[in-house]
């Protein structure tokens, strides 16, 4: 199933800009056979109408729902529910905004149809995400990490620099770089809408959380959500409200611990959320160098070919099939850095988050511990002055039972956690180990052939 | 190596040895009896086509197809005294057909500081293996310095440059590298900036020892035999003799530009234009790949970093069998990031090195169709000048001044002496750009194609060894439960 924008400049609303029609056509389709296993490979015919002046383009993708499976790398055993099922199978990008479909199919008879499709935008996302931290009910859950910003800034600084230096470059040479950036664009394009999907599976299939009233707002209400987001005083509550957060950081360490479990979980997280954050960073820049090197094999084979074009000799063969061997090469590299990119870079960062959210979860915990140690000693001095003693006890009751349901609701979410961190780590790591192989054996094979051939000749 | 034994281009490979043109071992280094081109110049018009397939760049059947050196690099042994004996693999060329052989083997080897400070040096232990009879022994080493190498060079140049030979240039001098190693760090950048160094001293002096003409020239013979040199101190930077070089070479940057030769010979122009787009294709290809050395080297030294931070992960982890796989990546990324830096290696000296090589060598070969230009200029210049004086003389011939008349006389004859020998100049530096171009083209041809060969294979090595690595990560990953 594939979706094409097509037309002139119109396309959306920042199609204007200086001048530049910035139009792409994008078609796309997957293949998989049977033995691609869990990578993925898509063929993208771009074609460029009219002056390639700025970006990001109109570009819109439509995914098929086996391919996606396979994107979907980081969590595991999500919408398999089919009484409530959420994907996002189209996607808009419109300068620096993108417009997600986020379509639901349901048996539930909460909704008002069995099924629906409505216009989304990324702060709405990041709306239901903080309706639902500031739910009081939700306080012993690990409420699912927001979805990251959409974030174009690097391809499109790339893609500038890539046109302030087309003078220096062949023909060829400046239509495969920016054939990579575009591929580029197009995988943080894709990446964007698949953690955004995530988001939403994540809480469809959690039991208490699927059935929250705003996140049925959310997939249902086919109005513009806007009026109901933050407005600027609730942004500002809210900003107050992580203040206060990091202040119970520092209200965590001093408070003492009467549950093991707790405390192991404490101290484990704390440390892991430090050393993944740092891991990501790292991967990251591994990607960066895989990325670079598959650009310079770009040069290096448009140089080979303008060689082997004034060559006349014998000469010439050689260097075509050299120039040939790069190009196939830095398409190699490109998928090397790009399967790094998914199956690490991306597993770590969305665990990080991850890991932030279950900590989020630690500190509401502790700020109800602190709430019952401080109702007790209330109720020790109504004690004391014999005045308001049942209402001291009934604070002290409630804040016991709060922090009961926390704790048992946060040892079970928090066993749960781990349980699937490990399964997505092992699918990832599987998945990494197996492309990083079938790579290397293809760039053995383009070797292995080109060398032949030279010493044939 | 040694085209200048066959004939005709259309002669299969098997021919060789029943060919009667072929010289034998010694004449192999005569100049002009086995001229290959002698035909070509006295029986064909100079822009006949039949010229042209004689002159072709093809490569000449003469050479069978040289198979390299099966040896391939392995894990241990990719560090740098690996790829000394890995370069000098590929220099290690032997022709199988019988009769003449170039059996030369030059390795240039244990760098050692002698001295102190400022007036300290390197010496580099330069060692010849041959079986040929040029020599006394068939192996035989001495110490040289890096000064000592420019000496030769500086030589060679002035005594065969000016008549059309292309001389390989010595490798290039630099004062920041050295100082270091005077100064005494014994770190990295050092090391490596002494690796490169020797590496290309030795690759200079193989092509030198390769060009049949400098090959019997006595300040080579002397330079890998006799155990005491004298030093050859105008070779220095910043002494006035290389402040005198430096303005010479700007006073012939402006001449150049302003001799306007009238070529007739199709066959220099083509040649000049070829060495022009050559140079700048080459120089853009080497800027590439020392992109991609840099890049290489980056992705070397982030997964390394990336590696510390997966142990300190897995350190971390607390679910057992998690925790040991996460180990188990951090060790096999950083046994991939020394394949990284061991690969950088070999884009460095086996791609990047062959192409810096040749941009220098073709500003040999520039200078050379250059120095063809003032031998025409001399030529006429001397021929203005004669007919000057024979205007002069025709002047004089209606005055009455016999003392003058003679000597103007004496003057014409002297000069047409002087017109003569700038046309044979002229006429043998043309003679002699064509061999040393035929010869240079077929030689480039092999060279690029021997180390290419050589360069993919590293990069076959590297990539099976990543399948390696990561099978055996594998069922690490599997076993996660």
């Amino acid at each position: 199933m594939f979706h094409e924008v097509g037309g002139g400049g119109g396309g959306g609303g920042g199609g204007g800009g200086g001048g530049g029609v910035t139009d792409l056509t994008v078609r796309q389709g997957a293949n998989q056979s049977a033995e691609e296993g869990a990578s993925w490979l898509y063929t993208f015919i771009i074609g460029v109408v009219g002056l390639f002046v700025d970006l990001p383009p109109t570009m819109t993708s439509s995914i098929d729902e086996s391919s996606k499976e396979k994107m979907r790398s980081v969590s595991v055993d999500l919408n398999h529910d089919a009484s409530l099922l959420i994907d996002i199978p189209d996607a808009l990008c419109e300068r620096d905004k993108v417009k997600f479909t986020v379509h639901t199919k349901t048996t539930l008879s909460s909704f008002q149809k069995p099924e629906f499709s409505v216009p989304r935008q990324h702060e709405d996302f990041i709306w239901l995400h903080d309706t639902l931290v500031e739910t009081e009910d939700y306080a012993g859950l690990i409420i699912p990490p927001a979805p990251p910003k959409p974030d174009f800034e690097s391809p499109r600084e790339k893609m500038h620099k890539l046109g302030e230096g087309e003078a220096t470059m062949t023909k060829d040479e400046y239509t495969k770089m920016k054939q990579e950036l575009e591929a580029e664009y197009l995988a943080v394009f894709k990446k964007t809408v698949q953690v955004h999907e995530v988001f939403l599976q994540r809480l469809s299939s959690h039991p208490t959380l699927s059935k929250d009233r705003n996140f049925q707002i959310f997939l249902e209400y086919d109005q513009d959500l806007s009026v109901r987001r933050k407005n600027a005083k609730e942004m500002f509550g809210g900003f107050f409200k992580n203040m206060v957060k990091s202040a119970d950081e520092v209200l965590i360490s001093g408070i003492k611990e009467v549950d093991d479990f707790f405390e192991q979980e404490k101290t484990f997280l704390l440390d892991y959320y430090s050393k993944i954050k740092d891991s990501t960073a790292k991967a990251e820049k591994m990607t960066r160098a895989h990325k670079n090197i598959a650009d310079d094999y770009i040069h290096v084979s448009a140089t080979l070919n303008s060689l082997s074009a004034d060559d006349s000799t014998a000469n010439k063969k050689h260097l075509e099939k050299l120039a040939d061997l790069f190009e196939k090469l830095r398409k190699v590299e490109g998928r090397v850095a790009s399967d790094q990119e998914l199956k690490l870079t991306e597993l770590l960062r969305y665990y990080m988050r991850d890991i932030q959210a279950a900590k989020d979860l630690l500190y509401r915990r502790a700020r109800a511990l602190a709430d019952y140690e401080n109702s007790n000693k209330a109720l020790d001095k109504a004690r004391l002055k014999s005045k308001d003693i049942p209402q001291a006890e009934e604070h002290q009751q409630h804040c016991l039972q709060k922090f009961d349901k926390l704790s048992e609701s946060g040892k079970k979410e928090l066993t749960s956690f781990k349980g699937r961190r490990v399964v997505a780590f092992r699918k990832n790591l599987i998945e990494m180990a197996e492309l990083e192989i079938k790579h290397a054996k293809n760039n053995v094979t383009l070797l292995q052939g080109c060398i032949d051939q030279l010493k044939n000749n | 190596l040694l085209t200048d034994k066959s004939g005709p281009a259309s002669l299969p490979a098997e021919d060789i040895s029943a060919n009667s043109n072929g010289p034998k071992q010694d004449s192999l280094f005569d100049d002009d009896p086995e001229d290959l081109f002698a035909e070509a110049t006295e029986e064909v018009s100079l822009d006949s086509p039949e010229r042209e397939v004689l002159l072709s760049d093809g490569p000449s059947p003469a050479i069978t197809p040289i198979t390299p050196p099966t040896s391939v690099i392995t894990p241990k042994t990719c560090s740098d005294p690996f790829l000394l004996t890995l370069y000098s693999c590929f220099l290690k060329i032997e022709e199988e057909e019988g009769g003449d052989s170039f059996d030369m083997h030059i390795s240039v080897s244990d760098p050692e500081k002698v001295g102190d400070g400022m007036n300290a040096y390197m010496a580099y232990k330069v060692t010849t293996k041959t079986s040929m009879s040029l020599f006394k022994t068939d192996e035989f080493s001495v110490k040289r310095r890096f000064s000592d190498f420019l000496g030769l060079h500086s030589k060679l140049a002035s005594k065969y440059l000016h008549i059309g030979y292309i001389v390989p240039p010595a490798p290039e001098k630099s004062i920041v590298g050295m100082t270091k190693v005077k100064v005494g760090k014994e770190d990295q950048s050092s090391n490596e900036f002494v690796e490169k160094r020797r590496s290309a001293l030795e690759r200079y002096l193989m092509r030198t020892v390769k060009h049949p003409i400098l090959l019997k020239d006595p300040d080579v013979l002397q330079f890998l035999e006799s155990s005491e040199l004298p030093r050859a101190v105008s070779t220095q930077a910043l002494s006035s003799a290389g402040l005198l070089r430096m303005v010479n070479k700007a006073a012939d940057a402006v001449n150049k530009m302003t001799i306007k030769m009238n070529e007739s010979d199709a066959w220099f122009e083509e040649k000049q234009q070829h060495f022009e787009n050559l140079d700048v294709q080459l120089r853009k290809l080497h800027a590439s790949v020392e992109s991609l050395v840099c890049h290489r080297k980056e992705l070397s030294v982030n997964t390394a970093q990336f590696a510390k931070s997966a142990a300190m992960l897995g350190n971390s982890e607390d679910h057992t069998a998690l925790s040991r796989a996460l180990s188990q990546l951090a060790e096999v990324e950083e046994k991939i990031d020394q394949l990284h830096q061991d690969q950088a290696n070999a884009d460095f000296y086996l791609f990047s090195e062959l192409l810096g090589d040749y941009v220098r060598l073709i500003t040999a070969v520039k200078g050379v169709f250059d120095h063809r230009m003032k031998t025409w200029q001399k030529w006429q210049d001397s021929q203005l000048l004669l007919q000057k004086k024979r205007e002069a003389e025709a002047k004089l011939q209606f005055t009455n001044k016999p003392d003058k008349l003679q000597q103007a006389k004496d003057e014409i004859k002297e000069l047409e002496g002087k017109v003569q020998q700038g046309e044979r100049d002229f006429e043998q530096i043309s003679k002699t750009i064509r061999k040393e171009v035929s010869r240079f083209e077929k030689e480039r041809v092999k060279d690029f194609k021997m180390i290419i060969i050589k360069y993919l294979e590293s990069l076959v090595q590297t990539q099976q060894q990543l399948i390696k690595y990561w099978d055996a990560f594998l069922p690490e990953a599997k076993a996660i439960s």
